[in-house]
């Protein structure tokens, strides 16, 4: 499925600038540092860019289907539309999702919903069964969130999840509220990574996850 | 929401009737996600899979655009409405302050015009039927004040999300003011600085046109710390500099909504030049 450097087809490392870092093809979106076509995948603005940078294994080879929950201003979603096929990008607040219809106007296998990640029956009947959910939401019952939307997932399929540990209590330790994130999401996935995504995201945990 | 049709939001539309799209795709719901391309095409509404996601990406962008601005102009109808109920609460509140302190000034020598004083007066146990009237009144005056503090706290929270340059320029409360002012932000976006400055200042506007009387220097954002805190003789070029600014992130914020830091220290640059200039 995936190369032997686990990342997905159309993700390359490349020298930009000076800088080896991530990269993928398409129009520049935030500034980020561009040669020919290609466009640095800064890691320090994306959970799944972190992610693949460390190389964990997401599941994502390139092409396949993706429900993105929680796409904010479409820094992220822009670089997995790069490389991935038909990509779903919800999101909730309409400040940033005005950043994101722009960067969907220029990718034609993005398609920007504005709605609630916590009520999929509200985008069931736009959003297909995808390959990949990529869920990045800040807001209380991260667990919940994917759990819901489970049914977007088909069997062969990867949740990669960025849990925020501030927003479900920010009193807490964040080890303990990853524990229950886990424990709860374990009732319809079976977790196959996790990692601290520290020092660039802090007090996040990234989750690889299959559905059971 | 429980009768799902569990139709894609393509069924029973017209291709290219893009009003009917927006309409579905914000309306419509569905249990389970479904092979909506296949779907699609075996329908006849697309031609093939590659045609199907040419409609939805036309029609899921026109969509999110209108619901986007929607949503925007509500949220800055809900900040207009309790910046109002904020200097409602705030009158109301100090007006019955005095009535409660003129009254309770017969039964208690220590009263005083004072929301302190009123809250504790709302906590006494009452010993006449005067006192218990008087009491209850304070306690109404302590529920203003109670709200007063929430609505502020939903001011606080809420203009740095619709507003998010403005809101770091001036405070949150002051702009949701301007905004209320203005009648909303889109208005406001479009108003010159010479209008924001003087917004709030209508009155001494309109007697400065009908002849006399000086023009006003400055309204509601005499409030910001850059115009009051400026001694007399530069706070009309302050006002001028801050309101300049604020025209400019209400811009910001209606148009393209990024925050953008840099405007908060590009004041301070101007505000402290206007002060160092010394007396003329």
């Amino acid at each position: 499925m995936s190369e032997s450097n686990g990342l997905p087809t159309g993700v390359e490392w490349r020298r930009i600038d000076g800088e080896r870092g991530l990269a993928t093809r398409g129009e520049p979106v935030y500034g980020e540092p561009t040669e020919g076509s290609w466009r640095r995948w800064e890691p320090r603005r994306s959970k799944l860019g972190a992610l693949l940078a460390r190389g964990v294994d997401t599941g994502l080879s390139g092409g396949e289907t993706v429900l993105y929950l929680g796409a904010a201003s479409g820094t992220t979603v822009s670089h997995v539309a790069d490389f991935a096929g038909p990509t779903y990008a919800v999101e909730f607040a309409p400040r940033p999702t005005r950043d994101l219809l722009a960067v969907a106007e220029r990718r034609e296998n993005l398609f920007p919903l504005l709605a609630d990640a916590r009520q999929p029956e509200r985008y069931a009947h736009v959003v297909e069964p995808v390959d990949i959910v990529v869920q990045d939401v800040a807001t209380r019952g991260q667990a919940r969130v994917a759990r819901a939307n489970r049914r977007f997932l088909r069997e062969s399929g990867r949740l990669v999840l960025a849990v925020k540990a501030r927003s479900e209590d920010v009193t807490r330790d964040p080890t303990a509220v990853f524990d229950d994130v886990l424990a709860e999401l374990s009732e319809s996935y079976e977790v196959l990574a996790t990692e601290r995504l520290e020092p660039l995201h802090t007090d996040h945990l990234g989750v690889v996850a299959r559905p059971l | 929401m429980s009768d799902h049709t569990d139709d894609g939001w393509f069924a029973g539309l017209d291709r290219g009737d893009l009003d009917g799209a927006r309409a579905a795709i914000e309306t419509g719901t569905a249990e389970e996600p479904a092979d909506w391309p296949a779907a699609a095409v075996a329908a006849g509404f697309a031609s093939d899979e590659s045609d199907y996601y040419t409609a939805l990406h036309e029609a899921s962008l026109r969509a999110t655009r209108e619901a986007v601005r929607e949503r925007e102009q509500a949220d800055d109808r809900q900040l207009l409405h309790s910046v109002r109920a904020l200097d409602d609460c705030a009158r109301m509140a100090n007006e019955l302050t005095e009535r409660v302190a003129e009254w309770a000034g017969t039964q208690d020598p220590e009263a005083d015009v004072d929301i302190g004083y009123v809250r504790e007066l709302a906590a006494r146990e009452p010993q006449t039927p005067a006192t218990e009237r008087v009491g209850s009144l304070a306690d109404r005056v302590t529920d203003l004040d109670d709200e007063q503090t929430r609505l502020r706290a939903y001011i606080e929270r809420t203009a740095p999300e619709v507003a998010p340059n403005l809101s770091a320029l001036a405070d949150p409360v002051l702009a949701a003011r301007l905004i209320g002012l203005a009648g909303g932000l889109e208005a406001l976006a479009k108003q010159p600085a010479g209008t924001v400055q003087v917004l709030g200042a209508e009155e001494a506007l309109f007697a400065h046109l009908q002849g006399g009387a000086d023009p006003p220097k400055h309204g509601v954002i005499y409030t910001h710390e850059a115009v009051h805190g400026t001694d007399p003789e530069h706070r009309g070029s302050a006002a001028r500099a801050l309101a300049g600014k604020l025209a400019i992130a209400a811009r910001i914020d209606h148009y393209s909504g990024d925050y953008r830091p840099e405007l908060a220290a590009d004041l301070e640059e101007r505000i402290e030049r206007i002060r160092a200039r010394g007396s003329s």
